[in-house]
């Protein structure tokens, strides 16, 4: 392994000011590593769905010309990055991890992936998650899962978790994820990388294909809490195309890094949220959270606890909201314009090609959330449950409000649990769907959160992740704390968690035995006779 | 086709108390659609004027067009409705392939105009027309039926979908059930159509073409027994795309409910498709389970909530309104009450106007355009703003008219020539050869040639009756194969024979 692949993306790019890399070679370096580690569906990490190598040399050498002509477009020029398949790529697939849209190419980039490539960074191409982002292990996704680097029989958590587990194994110094329920933070705890979810507005959603629009988010995913300062100074912003997107100048994200990474946090008051605790919180990752909490007290933060007593209703209210928005936001999928198209035999109506296409091209988890959400909004049972769970929103909102009277920042683990193993929860939705129970209440108010890594739990040596929560535009803050945690931290372990993990250095010699854990490909096509994509 | 049977209208009003509804769709013609920068223009290349967020690309997200909003309000304030100091957009979820995502963007229960009312002239009596609510939303794709015998969806081999029209920006404005209308009711609907039409047209908010389908009506109808005061089961008319197909709409559902009920059976709520050419509706589909379109406010976009600066504003841009101006241009004009009221119902109150701005006098202006325009309107069943005459044509002809180039038999043939887009007036005349002969030699010959053949006319006349100069008048128009002024040939035989 090129130990220039380790470093973060900062480093990178001063040495790449400095001149004594080439964004080619750096690029080169990352492409072979993924060479190395990703394998494919059957084995490796799979955090790709894409690479295109071709795309990121040649963004690569343009960005060696600007940085030789002394003018590259931005401090992270010339450094690569990966994208999330549920954000619009010109001239890259585009697949939002389902078959549905197997072979889809944008004719436009999303917001954020414009951002990206206008300042020059090489892009190394699309990263795996589950079906339209629906699921928190990436086993969800219709080509095969993504596997946790810190051992492959392990979720990489989701829905980001190729992004996040591309981070992890070195494959990018930088991705960029979405967050609906905590789909940037909850895999940025199982892989022990750093996970953001802006405040709602604070990024474009533009190209970003919708799981549910009021709750996603797109945000940075990196190894340090400066790595993503840089990231989201980068692709936050307003954008007109955006009704939703925030009309405010971006923070002052990488200065407030800067600061809490000089360590001290006196003045700060921190809120331990007393609902995020207790049973089903695995008792490695509750003692991580604990030390970690302690430092912040050493940095000189006050800790108070905090009750936010409408949290318990969070998942119950997160999983009418998100299917009812979903359901409609999937209906576009029905093969008239683009994507797969699936002809049953006969003389099949428009309606027969639409039924066909989205029963063989949604899995499973997809198609029970589109039944969920299309019966949360029929009429006679709206009010029941689409309008009692805005209701619930409000109550968490409000929640928030009266915490941040009190407290500068919330706290809690990011997740219950380390990482589970691949297959364990694939059966049982509701254990799945617990496992976003500290992540979802953001999204349900808006609020900025991040996912730092705070140790590893002693029961099973795997990465517990620490959150923090802060109001509305308040980002800032989440990049203070962070780094003043991360600073402790990593100086407690003497060097970055992710040294800690096992190296990836032989493919596929731990997968053996999980290939059970895959559909048969194709197995829900039968009985249809054709199927073609249409750019 | 026809297999209704029909209750005679006069015995459906007998027995029945009609309530009607109208759903009222006018396409704005903003420069862009509603929710992305693509250009809204008529006729364009299929497929021509899309973007990833008019054709529901995977991650595009709409963003309003304010001018459109601006259009849904002075719309709103022209019908005296409330200006929702806040609203959404909510939406409209159901599958069709001329729908790009498959949900209609529109609004539902927060539209953004509410509660107001048009009063509606027909026949001298003022009808008040309260209007439930005025909406924005974006209009879908169209679809073309390609084979099959009723270029309908069903049993056609293919079909194409044009998305050009997909992202217009629409405004529906919807009526509360019209009620005591009785036999007036065809009228009532047909004049409020046309007057909400020239209301549109006065706001510049539209091309306000129904040809074109810029403005579509839907006309609801239901029956109920007589003197009761409850509204029966009602039918949905699409579509109905001309003012007399309006009326006619109207006219034919109350005669089908009429022999329905009268016969004891019960109308089945649904969807009926209007066809022109027959002058009847047919079954569409049924609407027995109200359709479930699972509403909900659309997440992608924040509120409209337009200040009430904003909203005096606009008021201040309105154009008179319709009900004083038609007072004001009758006394302008002259016209007597039935004149006012037939050039309203005719639909040309606008183009009398327009023409009279064009230089023809008032009466002219009424004389063309209800006499040989509504006419022609009429027998080829086009609408009268449609038949390829501008109130500038009009006003033209009649100047020809005035400087005896052409008398009123000939303006027909230049009208003629109009229709069949020949060019301006004054070249149809000198295409057609359509002047009138002012060659005086060759008038004083055919007059002679006149009084020589009706020896007996001539002698009348001589002895004063001068009423039978008409006979010979005829005879020398003949003559000249209507090429004269008759006024001028009168004045040759009185000359000739006093």
């Amino acid at each position: 392994m090129n130990d220039l692949i380790k470093k973060s993306a900062a480093e990178l790019a001063e040495l790449l000011a400095a001149g004594e890399i080439t964004s080619v070679e750096l690029t080169q370096a990352h492409l072979d590593r993924i060479a190395e580690v990703d394998g494919d569906a059957d084995s490796g990490v799979h955090a790709f769905l894409h690479v295109d190598a071709d795309g990121a040399l040649a963004q690569a050498r343009a960005s060696d010309a600007r940085r030789g002509a002394g003018q590259p477009a931005h401090r992270l020029d010339g450094v690569p990055i990966a994208v999330k398949d549920v954000l619009a790529t010109t001239g890259l697939p585009t697949t939002c991890g389902s078959k549905i849209l197997q072979g889809w190419v944008p004719p436009y980039d999303a917001t954020v992936v414009a951002k990206v490539k206008a300042a020059g960074l090489p892009i190394l191409g699309k990263t795996n998650m589950d079906e339209f982002a629906m699921g928190s292990s990436t086993e969800h996704s219709g080509y095969g899962p993504t596997r946790n680097p810190w051992d492959l029989t392990r979720i990489p958590g989701g829905s980001g978790g190729g992004s996040a587990a591309a981070v992890a194994s070195y494959e990018a110094p930088l991705a960029l994820g979405t967050d609906t329920g905590g789909s940037i933070r909850q895999p940025g705890a199982v892989t022990g990388t750093v996970g953001v979810k802006p405040t709602y507005g604070g990024v474009s959603r533009y190209g970003l294909v919708a799981l549910a629009n009021s709750l996603d988010q797109v945000g940075p995913v990196t190894r340090t809490v400066l790595d993503s300062a840089v990231l989201h100074e980068l692709i936050g912003g307003h954008d007109r195309r955006d009704s939703t997107s925030i009309d405010q100048p971006v923070g002052a994200y990488v200065q407030a890094a800067e600061q809490g990474a000089a360590g001290d946090l006196s003045g700060l008051k921190v809120g331990v949220i007393s609902e995020l605790a207790g049973d089903g919180w695995q008792p490695g990752v509750m003692s991580r959270f604990d030390e970690s909490v302690q430092l912040l007290v050493e940095a000189g933060a006050e800790v108070v606890e905090v009750s936010c007593p409408n949290f318990v209703h969070a998942l119950a209210a997160y999983y009418l909201i998100l299917p009812a928005e979903a359901s409609s936001n999937l209906a576009k999928f029905d093969a008239m314009r683009y994507g797969l198209r699936v002809t049953p035999e006969g003389n099949p109506s428009a309606e027969d090609v639409m039924r066909a296409t989205r029963d063989a091209g949604f899995g499973d988890e997809v198609k029970r959330r589109i039944i969920i959400g299309t019966y949360a909004l029929s009429s006679g049972y709206y009010d029941a449950y689409y309008g009692q769970a805005q209701r619930v929103r409000t109550l968490i909102a409000r929640d928030f409000a009266a915490a941040f009277e009190q407290v500068d920042v919330l706290v809690s683990p990011t997740a219950p649990t380390t990482a589970f193993k691949l297959g364990e929860k694939l059966d049982d939705p509701m254990a799945m769907y617990m496992n976003d129970l500290a992540t979802i209440p953001a999204n349900l108010a808006g609020v900025p959160g991040i996912s730092v890594p705070s140790g590893l739990a002693d029961e099973d040596g795997l990465p517990a992740g620490f959150q923090v929560l802060a109001p509305v535009l308040a980002d800032d803050r989440l990049y203070r704390v962070g780094a003043a945690l991360e600073a402790r931290l990593v100086k407690a372990w003497g060097g970055p968690l992710l040294d800690r993990a096992p190296g990836l250095d032989t493919p596929g010699s731990s997968l053996a035995g999980h290939s059970t854990t895959e559909a048969a490909p194709g197995s829900s096509l039968a009985g249809h006779s054709t199927t073609e994509e249409m750019a | 086709m026809n297999t209704a049977n029909l209750l005679g209208f006069d015995e459906v009003l007998e027995r029945f108390d009609p309530a009607l509804g109208l759903e009222v769709h006018v396409e704005l013609h903003t420069a862009t659609k509603m929710f992305c920068g693509c250009p809204t223009t008529f006729g364009g290349e299929p497929n021509s004027q899309v973007c990833p967020v008019c054709l529901g690309l995977p991650g595009a997200m709409p963003a309003v067009n304010v001018k459109a909003v601006e259009s849904a309000i002075r719309i709103g304030l022209a019908l005296n409705c409330q200006i929702a100091e806040w609203c959404r957009f909510a939406r409209k979820n159901y599958f069709y392939p001329d729908m790009p995502k498959n949900f209609q963007t529109s609004q539902y229960d927060e539209p953004i105009c509410f509660d107001g009312y048009m009063d509606v002239d027909v026949d001298g009596e003022t009808f008040r027309v309260e209007i439930e609510r005025a909406h924005m939303e974006e209009d879908t794709g169209k679809s073309s039926h390609i084979g099959g015998a009723t270029g309908r969806i069903h049993g056609a081999d293919y079909s194409l979908v044009d998305y050009n029209r997909a992202g217009i920006p629409l405004i529906e404005i919807v009526t509360r059930p019209i009620t005591g209308a009785g036999d007036k009711a065809p009228a009532v609907a047909r004049a409020y159509v046309a007057q909400l039409r020239d209301l549109i047209v006065a706001l510049d908010v539209s091309d306000a073409r129904m040809d074109q389908g810029s403005i579509r009506a839907d006309v609801n109808l239901s029956l109920a027994p007589k003197g009761q005061d409850t509204l029966g089961t009602r039918t949905e008319t699409k579509n109905v795309n001309s003012l007399r197909s309006v009326e006619r709409a109207v006219r034919f559902e109350m005669q089908r409910h009429g022999a329905i009920l009268a016969d004891g059976g019960s109308i089945l709520q649904e969807t009926r498709h209007w066809h022109e050419d027959t002058g009847i509706t047919t079954s569409g589909r049924e609407k027995s389970d109200a359709e479930d379109y699972r509403y909900f406010p659309e997440p992608d976009l924040v509120p409209v909530a337009p200040s009430r600066e904003w909203v005096e504003e606009l008021r201040g841009t309105l154009p008179e309104n319709p009900t004083v101006k038609r007072a004001r241009l009758q006394a302008e004009w002259g016209f007597s009450d039935l004149e006012m009221r037939d050039t309203v119902g005719a639909g040309a109150l606008l183009l009398v106007e327009a023409t009279i701005a064009a230089g023809a006098s008032a009466q002219s202006a009424r004389k063309w355009w209800l006499g040989e325009l509504a006419r022609r309107a009429n027998d080829t069943d086009t609408s009268i703003d449609a038949l390829g005459v501008t109130p500038a044509d009009v006003a033209a002809v009649q100047q020809l008219v005035d400087a005896k180039t052409i008398n009123d038999k000939l303006a027909r043939k230049v009208f003629e020539g109009l229709y069949a887009g020949e060019g301006t007036p004054a070249e149809i005349v000198e295409k057609r050869g359509l002047a009138v002969v002012s060659d005086e030699g060759a008038l004083s010959t055919a007059v002679d040639v006149a009084i020589a053949a009706n020896p007996d006319i001539a002698d009348k006349i001589r002895d004063g009756k001068v009423a039978a100069a008409g006979a010979l008048i005829g005879a020398v128009m003949k003559e000249m194969r209507g090429q004269a002024d008759a006024g001028r040939v009168r004045e040759l035989i009185l000359e000739k024979l006093s």
